[in-house]
């Protein structure tokens, strides 16, 4: 008679840990931009170092919860989420080297000896355009592809070599000098953000509120999302997209709204990037790097909300500290997790904690 | 709560008396009243292989039908045609008087009234139960009726009601993946009931089950034909026997025999067809 | 008398060559630079064969006067006449591709002086391409004579050549102003569309083979995963290490037989073969038993496992060799090419990789086709559940399978390294396009695998010259995404009832 209300202890408990170390965790990100304007002499002075590789991992969380909405959910493992946080990252960098070069055309154009600026850089000078094309770019792509892809119901490992292919080509097209990005070097040596220095300490602290804010709103549209009936679609959508059909909905759409979704949260998470590291250069469209998101939501959890974030933050933090203790490890490591987390890991750290709280 | 997309002609429909009346539709238009699925000399080939040749098939409005034959005989891929998953290379296929078959998507099929269940029980399994009956429901299924989907009273008691009919009640919130075999074949008929389809296109349902369950579902089409029209892919004759008083026997991709089972089973042609005489 | 007279006269004739060598030797050495260069002019247009010897040591920078031996300080200009002499010299040579290379050289470089010269051999020469390349040089030499009939029949031979040479004179010769003669002017102009003619045509065979040549490497890159994919579902993206592993191979043969066998060295590529593909295959084996066994069933999560293999492999292949590319040299027997036209040479090592890869898409098919294992691969390949109920050990056909399109790919690496640098990342940029032949192509059919690497290697090949190499990809993989919406199956497909 007891075992029952065990559960729901145990199950009622679960939440409110949760919810306690989240808000917990919310409280520290807030306050760690505040710290950072602290005189340098302060004990609890929070280094501008410290600052820029929190934000990086956050804008890296927002990405990985991007992957698991279309992965962890929808099924759809993409390969190419790089990509689309590139683009946003590019579109922003478009308009601060705007800013940092002024009237003039951007360094590299100048070197190239270019005399006017490419037609997809008009009105980049102005905020808005900037922030409407980190939102279309990705956007756009994510949808064209998506429509063919789902269209011919490309899926499973296709899919995901198709997606790897699309970064691997944005890639070659982006390195081209002629393509007007800034070919190899991609662009940096930015100055100003609305009008603020980009390394001003209150810029920083800013910009770093507004990943946070970004990541809170990310979670709590996917936490909407995974629990309307769309969400169940898209799990049934996983497990079953014949079954669906033939309960008459259309999955293509379904897929098309999650994956675009998907991207321009990759874009938006690009665009605060770009700004704290201070450079955005063609590597970011590796296949690599995306294939490396993949792996921050398996360890964490693909599924759960909460998982791809824990990913992101224990992978990329073991990272900041493996290359520069052990460099030569590093990818000795990362492929190991990749092996590990997969075999002994399907449901990630997450899976295992619920696991444990159900025993 | 049924709501017909189809009027059919009342006179016509009113009954199993729809029956018989396919055979003799190159007569006139009229005999086609009544007739929700129409089948004429459907042809579908693999690799020069003809899975299905020249078959002809018609339904009644509520009627239930049987069909049996042997392995190879071309069931499935009928039912394929059907729901639009493979397009015949010849051939009409209408449901009702107007819809063209072969130019509809599997979705619009599928919306348009013709439930299927497969051989294989397919149910969402990370879903719960009623969750699966709530994503079967008849409703606008678009991506933007999803995302402000919200459960009307109405909609929670029809679940209700139907997790009733498949005795799964108890198991409302349990994953569907925990299911056994047979309740997931249950699961999967209350998702189909759900969906409230004119047609139901049922491949080996009771493929699993036990006797009495095998008996419940017996019970259960026959309580269904009439308001739906139900077409059932079996093996089992003792189940066929129980439910359906006209059955159609297919092989080599064609109707062999049309009738009741007594008289199907008399017939020379099937008696060879199945012990190979 | 007369005898005396004429065994004196032998006497001297027999003298005169050695008198000869001295004198030139010693002119030269007091010579300046200007006279040097006169005195070089000279002997390229009436060559004796006695001075063979003179010329080539200072073509190497040396001259030897009176049994002294000193090292000369020579300018380009008197570099390129002692080339040009040489090459005149070498006319007089009895073997035949020596005449040929000497001609080659003279179209290059010949001087009016020598027009006479060139006449005389010309009018000798038995050789038929020797003969051809001789009267081309004569032509170029020609274009400038004042005679406009000899300018005419110059042009005219220059039209009928297909020489990326000949195009650069007749374009020399149309610059406004040189030549005033109409007629001349105007064959000129004819002459000079047909040799761009000829020469488009080269261009365009130049291209189809290196089409060609990448398909064979793309094939040999794509079969062994098409054979795993087709098996398991499974992409391995550390397919592209196991390249990258035959290539390393084949590295460590040719160090092993430069320290033992350096007599043998120019075989080491023979035995290379085996060696890579027991490597790769081994590694392969060991990598399904251990890890990409457990994770049937579940292709992305295999699809990550194996990146992480990948990775692996090349941080090991760095710490071991470095992150430097290594050497690995052609033999000789690879090296140089077959002139085909006069712009077209095909490389022995494409050549011979081209039939390789043919070779080992038939012996594949051989293995799948003939044998018992093949049978088996094909069995679960089709059905893995009903193969099993049959009796076939589908775990031992897995093992197998994942060996053999591993080794495949090592002998693949052992082809790269004879194309293209050896390093670690050598995998990394045929993965995606080894997948895309195997989108392209289909499960299931070597057929399908065979066309769609040609295929693809073919259109990368022409589309890059118009538009450039990236554009090309990028075209190529849209092209590819259309096309899966009209046979998501690929090229070659097993048709059949979709089960469910």
């Amino acid at each position: 008679m007891n075992q029952p209300l065990m559960v729901t202890a145990a199950q009622k408990a679960g939440p409110r840990l949760t919810t306690l170390a989240g808000a917990l965790i919310l409280l520290v990100l807030l306050a760690l931009p505040l710290l950072s304007l602290l005189p340098a002499d302060s004990p609890f002075q929070v280094s501008a170092y410290t600052l820029t590789l929190v934000g990086k991992i956050l804008c890296y969380a927002i990405v990985a919860l991007a992957l698991d909405l279309v992965w962890g959910y929808a099924g759809l493992l993409s390969l190419g989420h790089g990509l689309f946080f590139a683009l946003g990252g590019y579109a922003m960098g478009m308009y601060l080297m705007r800013q940092a070069s002024g009237d003039e055309l951007p360094a590299f154009m100048t070197f190239l000896s270019w005399t006017e600026l490419p037609w997809y850089w008009v009105g980049t000078e102005h905020f808005w355009w900037a922030m409407c094309l980190v939102v279309l770019a990705p956007g756009l792509l994510a949808l064209v592809f998506g429509f063919f892809a789902f269209r011919s119901r490309i899926k499973g490992v296709y899919f995901s070599i198709m997606t790897q292919a699309l970064t691997f080509a944005g890639m070659l097209l982006f390195f081209r000098n002629e393509t007007g990005f800034g070919g190899n070097n991609g662009f940096t040596n930015f100055r100003s953000i609305l009008g603020f220095g980009i390394t001003e300490p209150g810029t920083r602290a800013a910009l770093f509120f507004a990943t946070v804010l970004l990541l809170v709103v990310s979670l709590f549209l996917g936490w909407r999302l995974a629990r309307s009936k769309f969400g169940r679609v898209l799990t049934a959508l996983r497990d079953a997209e014949n079954r669906l059909m033939f309960c008459g909905y259309d999955p293509r759409g379904f897929k098309l709204f999650v994956w675009v979704l998907s991207a321009v949260l990759c874009g938006l998470a690009g665009a605060l990037y770009v700004p704290q590291v201070g450079i955005i250069n063609p590597g970011e469209m590796s296949p690599t790097n995306s294939i490396e998101a993949a792996v921050w939501v398996a360890l964490g959890g693909r599924g759960t909300l909460i998982g791809p974030l824990l990913g992101a933050g224990v992978v990329n933090g073991m990272k900041s500290w493996f290359t520069v203790a052990f460099p030569e490890y590093w990818l000795f490591f990362l492929g190991a997790l990749f092996i590990v987390v997969t075999l002994y890991l399907p449901k990630g750290v997450i899976g295992l904690l619920k696991k444990r709280a159900d025993q | 709560m049924l709501e017909p997309i189809l009027e059919p002609n009342k006179d016509a429909g009113s009954s199993r008396d729809a029956i018989g009346l396919g055979k003799a539709a190159g007569s006139g238009l009229n005999t086609r009243h009544g007739t929700i699925l129409t089948l004429e000399d459907i042809s579908v080939s693999f690799d020069g292989f003809k899975a299905l040749n020249n078959l002809n098939l018609y339904i009644g409005v509520g009627e239930l039908r049987c069909i049996i034959g042997p392995n190879g005989a071309g069931k499935t891929t009928m039912m394929d045609v059907i729901t639009g998953k493979t397009r015949p290379s010849a051939g009409q296929a209408w449901f009702g008087e107007t819809l063209d078959l072969r130019q509809m998507s599997e979705v619009q099929i599928a919306q348009s009234g013709i439930g299927r269940k497969f051989q294989k029980p397919t149910v969402f399994e990370a879903l719960s139960v009623f969750e699966n009956l709530e994503l079967a429901q008849k409703t606008d299924k678009s991506v933007w009726a999803s995302l402000r989907a919200k459960l009307s009273g109405e909609q929670k008691d029809r679940i209700g009601e139907v997790l009733h009919t498949i005795r799964l009640t108890t198991s409302a919130h349990r994953p569907a993946g925990l299911l056994s075999h047979g309740q997931k074949q249950f699961l999967e008929i209350g998702m189909l009931l759900m969906q409230d389809p004119q047609l139901l296109l049922l491949d080996e349902p009771v493929a699993g089950m036990t006797d009495a369950e095998t008996e419940f579902t017996a019970e259960l089409f026959k309580s269904l034909a009439g308001k739906h029209s139900l077409m059932v892919v079996e093996h089992d004759m003792g189940f066929v026997g129980s439910i359906a008083d006209h059955v159609t026997v297919l092989h080599q991709g064609s109707v062999l025999a049309e009738g009741s089972l007594e008289q199907v089973q008399a017939d020379e042609r099937v008696i060879e067809v199945y012990l190979g005489r | 008398m007369p005898t005396a007279l004429y065994r004196l006269i032998l006497a001297l004739l027999l003298l005169l060559p050695l008198a000869a060598n001295a004198d030139d030797a010693s002119d030269f050495a007091v010579a300046n630079n200007s006279q040097q260069a006169q005195l070089l002019e000279s002997w390229a247009a009436q060559p004796v064969p006695a001075r063979i010897e003179l010329i080539n040591s200072l073509q190497q920078g040396q001259l030897t006067v009176d049994g002294q031996t000193k090292t000369l300080r020579l300018n380009n200009r008197l570099r390129g006449l002692i080339d040009t002499a040489l090459a005149s010299h070498q006319l007089l040579a009895a073997d035949p591709t020596l005449r040929l290379s000497a001609a080659q050289q003279l179209q290059k470089s010949a001087k009016p002086a020598q027009l006479k010269f060139l006449d005389q051999q010309l009018a000798g020469e038995s050789d038929s391409d020797v003969h051809a390349a001789l009267s081309l040089a004569l032509a170029n030499l020609q274009l400038v004579d004042a005679d406009p009939a000899v300018r005419l029949a110059a042009v005219r031979l220059l039209g009928e050549t297909g020489e990326p040479l000949a195009r650069t004179r007749l374009e020399a010769l149309l610059q406004p102003g040189v030549e005033t003669d109409a007629t001349v002017h105007t064959a000129a102009e004819t002459s000079l569309a047909q040799v761009k003619r000829k020469l488009l045509i080269g261009d365009l065979l130049g291209q189809a083979f290196s089409g060609l040549s990448l398909g064979s490497i793309l094939l040999l890159a794509a079969l062994g995963l098409a054979i795993t994919f087709g098996l398991l579902g499974v992409i391995n993206m550390a397919h592209g290490e196991m390249l990258m592993l035959g290539a390393y191979s084949t590295y460590c043969v040719q160090l092993l037989f430069q320290r033992f066998a350096p007599g043998a060295i120019e075989y080491y590529p023979l035995l290379a073969l085996p060696v890579a593909f027991f490597v790769t295959a081994v590694v392969g084996m060991v990598l399904e038993r251990t890890i990409i066994r457990h994770l049937y069933g579940r292709p992305l999560e295999t699809l990550l496992a194996t990146w992480g293999i990948s990775l692996i492999l090349i941080q090991l292949v760095r710490v071991m060799f470095g992150a430097q590319n290594v050497e690995v040299a052609n033999p000789a027997w690879l090296s140089g090419g077959l002139q085909v036209l006069p712009n077209l040479v095909l490389p022995y090592n494409r050549l011979v990789i081209i039939v390789f890869a043919l070779a080992v898409v038939f012996l594949t098919w051989l293995l799948l086709n003939k044998t018992r294992l093949g049978l088996n691969v094909r069995a679960v390949t089709q059905n893995r559940n009903m193969a099993a109920c049959c009796g076939v050990p589908t775990g031992r056909v897995d093992m197998l399978a994942f060996g053999l399109g591993s080794g495949i790919a090592g002998l693949g690496g052992v082809a790269l390294s004879q194309v293209g640098n050896v390093g670690p990342d050598l995998g990394q940029g045929y993965i995606i396009d080894s997948f895309l032949v195997v989108v392209l192509g289909g499960v299931g059919q070597l057929a399908g695998t065979v066309y769609a690497a040609f295929g693809l290697g073919i259109a990368n090949k022409i589309l890059e010259p118009q538009i450039g190499a990236v554009l090309g990809k990028i075209l190529i993989l849209g092209l590819i995404i259309l096309f899966i919406q009209k046979r998501p199956q690929g090229l070659f497909a097993l048709k059949g009832r979709v089960i469910d």
